[in-house]
C-alpha cells in the first residue's frame, strides 16, 4: 500500500483502526515533496519539523485513547494567502517575503483543531490576482498533469500538491474562479461555497464581497470533509452565515432520480476546446442516465458579468492594496527621503506588473465622478445577474457547465484569445459551485462545474457524488 | 457692519464606547504605546472590521440630542489616502449616507436665540498618532487607531468668534449631558476645525474660505477666528483676496500660519467597504435611544426657570454641567430654599471648583452636607461669613458642618443678655468712637461691629448686634 494514493478520508480511517500511524502518513508525503517538489513548486514555505511534531501528537492522543477531530493525521496544504501565525505569509509577493503574522486565520485555527497537519503554504498568483500561478513572485507551478501546462490559478499550488500527491487536502480562495479553474486543469475536486459559508477573517483580501475560502480534495468526499472542517459562523467575519450547516455525506449518497439541473445556453454559446465539447457532451449524458432531467435555460446578463466583476474587483483591490505600504511590515526600500518616496518606491519595487496594473485601474475607476460612473453601474449589473439565477434557482436544483472553455495552455505562454468562462459570475452572485473532472482518465482534464444556489452546497455535493459514482 | 463673518465648524469627537469601533481592544486616552492593539486596529493583512453596535447607539444619541434625522439605512465606506498613521491605507467612514443628517444647535446670541444649523454627523475611526522625536524621527504609536469618532459639520451659519464659542460650548456641555464622550480638547476627545470667510457687504465680494486647524481650546478658536477676521479683512480693504487654504493656530506667536495650500478637492476614491454588511437601523431602536436620553441642557434649563424661580442667568449656569444641575437639586431636596442654594452653589462652591479646575464630583462632601450648611446660616445658628469659613473647611476636610460647628464652638451668639454685655463692655474701651458718632462719623460703626466680631469671634448674630449699637450709642 502507498499512502500517498489514499485519499484523505482513507488515511483517516486507517489511521483510526491503527493500520498507520500519523507520523507514516506524514513522512510519506514529505519523502513524495523531496521527490517533485523542487520540479512542481506547488509550495512557496514548507516546515517539515513541525509536520512531523505535529504528526506526532496525534499519534499520542490515539495512543491515549482521546477524541481526535475529522482531520486527524492528514497532511495539508494552506494557499499562501491565508494568514498562518507565526509561520510565513506571503501571498506570493515580494512584498511579504519576510512577512510572519502574530495571529491565525479562522480556518487555519479550525484546521488545527481538527487535527489536521499543516505541511506548508501552497504557491498562488501575487496576492491571488490571476489564473494562472504564473505571477508568483517564488516562481511558477507546474500543472502536474503534465508539466509543460499551467495548473491554474490564482491557487494553482493549492491544486498542483493534491494533484502531485504531495497533500492530500487543501484550502484555496476563489474570487473569480480562483479555485475552480485549478482543480479542472489539475483533474482534481474543488470546492468554492456559498459566499457567507466559511470565514474571510484571515485571508488576505482582493474583493471582500466576491473573496470566499474553499477547498480541494482528491475526490468529493474529501473535499466534503475538508469544507465541514473550516465551515461556520465566526465572530470575527460578520459577512460568515449565522449557523453551522454541515453536510451527512452519507445523507447525499443518492440517485439523481428528479433532480432538476439547467444548462445555460449562454454557456454553450461560448467557443469552446473540442476536448471539453466532447467530454461535456458525454457528462450531460451520464446525467441524463443517471435519471437528472436537464433543460436549457437562460441567463440574459451574464454577458456582462466580466466586465462587472472587473471593474468590483480593480476598485476593491487598489483600496486593499493600500495597507501594503513598507511602514509597518513587510518590504521597505532601501533608500528615501521622504515619506512619499519610501511609498512609493517600496510599492514600486514589491509588487508585480499584474498588482500594478488592478491597482493602477482601480485607482482610475474610483476617482472623481467615475466611482458612479463605473463602479456603483457594475453593482447594479450585478444586481441584474442575481436576479437571473434566483430566476433559475425557484425552478432548478443545480446549473452545469464546462468549468473551463479550454485545457491549460503552455508554462510562459499567453492566454489563448477564445479564453473566456463565466465563473466571475458565480462570485458575484455569492453562489456555490463544484469543479469535478469529468471522467478518471490520463492526461489532462475537463472539469465539470455543478453551481447551487446560496447555502445549497447539499445539491451540488449529492449531484456530484452521484456523477463521480457513475463517471469511469 | 460692511464686513460679514461667516463660519462653519467641523468638530471631531471621540466616543467614550467601552471598546474601539471595529475590535474589542480597550478604548481610552493613554497607556503605555501600541499596547491597546491587535490586528485588526493595526489593519493587519486578513483582519477584519466588526462595527461597533454602542458606536452607532452613542452616535445616535448625538444625532438624537441635536435634532437630526437618523438614517434607516446606510453604510461604511473607505476614505483612500496615505500616511503613516492610517494603517490601511484608507479610514472607514461614511460618504453619501451618513448616520445623522441635517439637525441644528440652538444659541443664545447677542441678537437672541439662533439656530445653527448642521450638515451631518458621521462616524468614523480615528487614526494612529505621530510622535516626533528631537532626533527627527517618527514614532507611531496604534492606541488610538480605531476609536470610534463622530464627525459633527456644521453649517457655515456663524457670524462671530463669540458665536462660534457659544456653539462649541454648548455642543459639548450636550455631549457631555448625553455621556457619549468626555470632550477634553487638551486629550483631543474633541478637536475642532474651522472654516471661515468674510463678505463686503457693500461690493459683494468674497473672501476664500480658509480652513484652520490645530486648536486646543475654544479660547484658541476664539483667537484664530479674530486674528483671521481681520486677516480677511486687511485683504480685502487692499482689493485682495485670501487663498484656499488651511492655515494652523500657532498658539506662541498668536497668528494663523499656513500649512498647505488647497488644490483641487481632494479625491479620497469612496467606495463601500465590503466587510461591513449593510446598516439597518429600526425605528424600536430610535425610540429606544430617545427614550433612553436624559434631560438635554435646554429642557433642563428652562425647567428650572420655571420650577425654581431661578433667573435665566442661574439657570444657565447651573445647567451648564449634568453634574452641577444634579448637586443643585439634590441640594434643594434637602432644603427648600432654591434661590439661597442657586447662591451658594453659584458663588462659593463654583467658585472654588472652578480655581481649582476641578469637577463636582470631586468635592468631598454631598448635597445634604451643603443644605445642612445652608440651614445654618438660614436659621441664623451661625452667620453668613462664619457660613464661608465652614464651607472652606468642608472643601478641605469633608467633615459635616454641624460638627464642625461644634468643635469651633460657632453658633452664633444671639443671646440679648450676653450680647448687650459685649456690647457695653466694647463702648466702655472705646470712647473715641462714641465721640466719633457722635460727630456724624458713620465708619465708628463698622469700627465697633469689628470689634464687636472680634470680640465674639465672629459668632455674634450681626444683624442683633447692629440695631443694639445704634440703639446704644444714641442714648450714650
Amino acid at each position: 500500500m502507498d499512502i500517498i494514493n489514499l485519499s484523505g478520508w482513507e488515511m483517516r480511517e486507517k489511521l483510526l483502526n491503527k493500520e498507520i500511524s500519523s507520523r507514516e502518513i506524514v513522512k510519506s508525503h514529505l519523502d513524495r515533496i523531496d521527490k517533485v517538489e523542487e520540479n512542481i513548486n506547488a509550495f512557496i514555505t514548507i516546515d517539515k519539523e513541525k509536520a512531523l511534531k505535529d504528526a506526532d501528537m496525534v499519534d499520542e492522543k490515539i495512543k491515549n485513547g482521546e477524541n481526535v477531530g475529522i482531520l486527524a493525521g492528514i497532511p495539508i496544504g494552506i494557499k499562501d494567502n491565508i494568514i498562518t501565525k507565526d509561520f510565513r505569509t506571503t501571498a506570493g509577493s515580494k512584498m511579504l517575503e519576510n512577512f510572519t503574522p502574530i495571529y491565525d486565520a479562522t480556518v487555519v485555527k479550525k484546521v488545527k483543531e481538527n487535527d489536521g497537519i499543516i505541511l506548508g503554504k501552497t504557491n498562488l498568483d501575487e496576492f491571488a490576482m490571476g489564473g494562472t500561478t504564473q505571477s508568483s513572485y517564488f516562481g511558477p507551478t507546474k500543472n502536474p498533469l503534465d508539466e509543460t501546462k499551467i495548473p491554474g490559478g490564482s491557487s494553482g499550488g493549492s491544486a498542483a500538491a493534491i494533484a502531485a500527491k504531495e497533500v492530500a487536502l487543501s484550502l484555496g480562495s476563489d474570487t473569480g474562479g480562483s479555485i475552480r479553474i485549478p482543480a479542472s486543469y489539475c483533474g482534481i475536486v474543488g470546492i468554492k461555497p456559498t459566499y457567507g459559508l466559511v470565514s474571510r477573517y484571515g485571508l488576505i483580501s482582493l474583493s471582500n464581497s466576491l473573496d470566499q475560502i474553499g477547498v480541494f480534495g482528491k475526490d468529493v468526499r474529501d473535499a466534503v470533509l475538508m469544507l465541514n472542517a473550516v465551515s461556520g459562523h465566526d465572530s470575527m467575519d460578520t459577512t460568515s452565515i449565522n449557523n453551522d450547516i454541515k453536510l451527512d455525506i452519507e445523507s447525499l449518497v443518492d440517485s439523481l432520480k428528479g433532480m432538476k439541473i439547467g444548462l445555460p445556453k449562454e454557456y454553450l454559446d461560448l467557443e469552446m476546446d473540442p476536448k471539453v465539447k466532447e467530454e461535456m457532451d458525454k457528462a450531460i449524458n451520464i446525467l441524463k442516465d443517471g435519471g437528472a432531467i436537464i433543460e436549457e435555460v437562460s441567463l440574459p446578463n451574464i454577458k456582462y458579468a466580466n466586465e462587472a466583476y472587473n471593474i468590483i474587483v480593480c476598485g476593491d483591490a487598489s483600496s486593499n492594496m493600500a495597507r501594503f505600504d513598507g511602514i509597518r511590515y513587510g518590504y521597505r526600500a532601501a533608500d528615501y527621503e521622504t515619506l512619499d518616496e519610501l511609498y512609493i518606491k517600496s510599492r514600486t519595487e514589491a509588487f508585480g506588473d499584474e498588482v500594478k496594473k488592478r491597482i493602477l485601474l482601480g485607482t482610475y475607476l474610483l476617482s472623481g465622478q467615475r466611482g458612479d460612473e463605473y463602479y456603483k453601474k457594475a453593482q447594479k449589473v450585478r444586481t441584474l445577474i442575481i436576479n437571473d439565477f434566483n430566476d433559475i434557482f425557484s425552478k432548478y436544483d443545480t446549473i452545469i457547465c464546462p468549468t473551463a472553455t479550454n485545457l491549460p495552455f503552455n508554462l510562459g505562454g499567453s492566454r489563448p484569445s477564445k479564453y473566456y468562462n463565466y465563473n466571475e459570475a458565480i462570485n458575484l452572485a455569492g453562489l456555490c459551485s463544484i469543479s469535478i473532472p469529468t471522467s478518471k482518465g490520463d492526461g489532462l482534464s475537463v472539469g465539470l462545474q455543478i453551481i447551487g444556489d446560496r447555502f445549497k452546497e447539499s445539491n451540488i455535493i449529492k449531484a456530484a457524488l452521484a456523477y463521480e459514482g457513475m463517471v469511469k | 457692519m460692511r464686513y460679514k463673518t461667516i463660519i462653519g465648524l467641523e468638530i471631531h469627537v471621540e466616543l467614550m464606547t467601552k471598546t474601539k469601533i471595529f475590535c474589542s481592544c480597550t478604548n481610552e486616552f493613554g497607556g503605555e504605546v501600541n499596547t491597546h492593539c491587535c490586528p485588526v486596529c493595526l489593519g493587519l493583512p486578513g483582519a477584519m472590521p466588526i462595527l461597533n453596535k454602542a458606536v452607532l447607539e452613542y452616535a445616535m444619541k448625538a444625532g438624537i440630542a441635536f435634532n437630526c434625522n437618523i438614517a434607516r439605512n446606510t453604510k461604511m465606506d473607505r476614505k483612500n489616502y496615505f500616511y503613516s498613521d492610517l494603517v490601511k491605507g484608507y479610514q472607514i467612514s461614511q460618504d453619501d449616507i451618513p448616520l445623522c443628517e441635517g439637525g441644528y444647535i440652538e444659541i443664545e446670541s447677542k441678537e437672541g436665540p439662533k439656530k445653527v444649523h448642521l450638515n451631518r454627523i458621521h462616524i468614523e475611526e480615528d487614526t494612529g498618532k505621530s510622535v516626533h522625536t528631537e532626533d527627527g524621527d517618527t514614532l507611531l504609536d496604534y492606541n488610538r487607531a480605531g476609536v470610534p469618532l463622530i464627525e459633527i459639520v456644521s453649517k457655515p451659519e456663524m457670524n462671530s468668534a463669540e458665536e462660534a464659542r457659544l456653539f462649541l460650548e454648548k455642543l459639548r456641555a450636550t455631549l457631555k449631558y448625553i455621556e457619549v464622550s468626555d470632550c477634553k480638547m487638551e486629550e483631543g476627545s474633541l478637536r475642532c476645525d474651522i472654516n471661515i470667510n468674510i463678505v463686503d457687504m457693500e461690493t459683494g465680494n468674497k473672501t476664500n474660505i480658509t480652513e484652520i486647524k490645530n486648536l486646543n481650546s475654544f479660547r484658541a478658536a476664539v483667537k484664530a477666528i479674530e486674528h483671521e477676521e481681520k486677516r480677511h479683512i486687511d485683504l480685502l480693504k487692499e482689493g485682495k483676496n485670501s487663498e484656499k487654504e488651511t492655515r494652523r493656530w500657532d498658539e506662541v506667536q498668536g497668528e494663523t500660519i499656513i500649512m498647505r495650500q488647497k488644490g483641487g478637492a481632494a479625491d479620497y476614491r469612496f467606495a463601500v467597504d465590503g466587510d461591513i454588511l449593510p446598516i439597518e437601523i429600526s425605528e424600536e431602536w430610535i425610540e429606544e435611544i430617545k427614550n433612553s436620553l436624559p434631560e438635554l441642557p435646554h429642557d433642563k434649563k428652562q425647567r428650572f426657570i420655571r420650577e425654581y424661580g431661578l433667573t435665566e442667568y442661574d439657570a444657565e449656569v447651573l445647567t451648564q454641567s449634568r453634574d452641577i444641575a444634579l448637586f443643585y437639586e439634590d441640594t434643594v431636596k434637602h432644603i427648600d430654599d432654591p434661590k439661597l442654594v442657586s447662591n451658594w452653589i453659584m458663588g462659593d462652591v463654583l467658585r472654588r471648583l472652578n480655581d481649582e479646575d476641578l469637577e463636582v464630583d470631586s468635592l468631598k462632601f454631598d448635597s445634604k452636607a451643603l443644605a445642612d450648611l445652608i440651614k445654618l446660616v438660614k436659621d441664623e445658628k451661625i452667620n453668613n461669613n462664619t457660613g464661608k469659613k465652614v464651607l472652606r473647611d468642608m472643601f478641605e476636610t469633608g467633615k459635616d458642618p454641624n460638627s464642625i460647628v461644634k468643635e469651633k464652638g460657632l453658633i452664633q451668639i444671639s443671646d440679648q443678655g450676653e450680647l448687650s454685655s459685649i456690647v457695653d463692655k466694647v463702648l466702655d474701651d472705646n470712647q473715641q468712637s462714641i465721640e466719633d458718632y457722635k460727630n456724624g462719623k458713620d465708619r465708628a460703626v463698622g469700627y465697633l461691629m469689628g470689634q464687636i466680631m472680634k470680640a465674639t469671634r465672629g459668632k455674634a448674630n450681626p444683624q442683633l448686634v447692629n440695631k443694639m449699637l445704634v440703639e446704644k450709642l444714641e442714648s450714650r
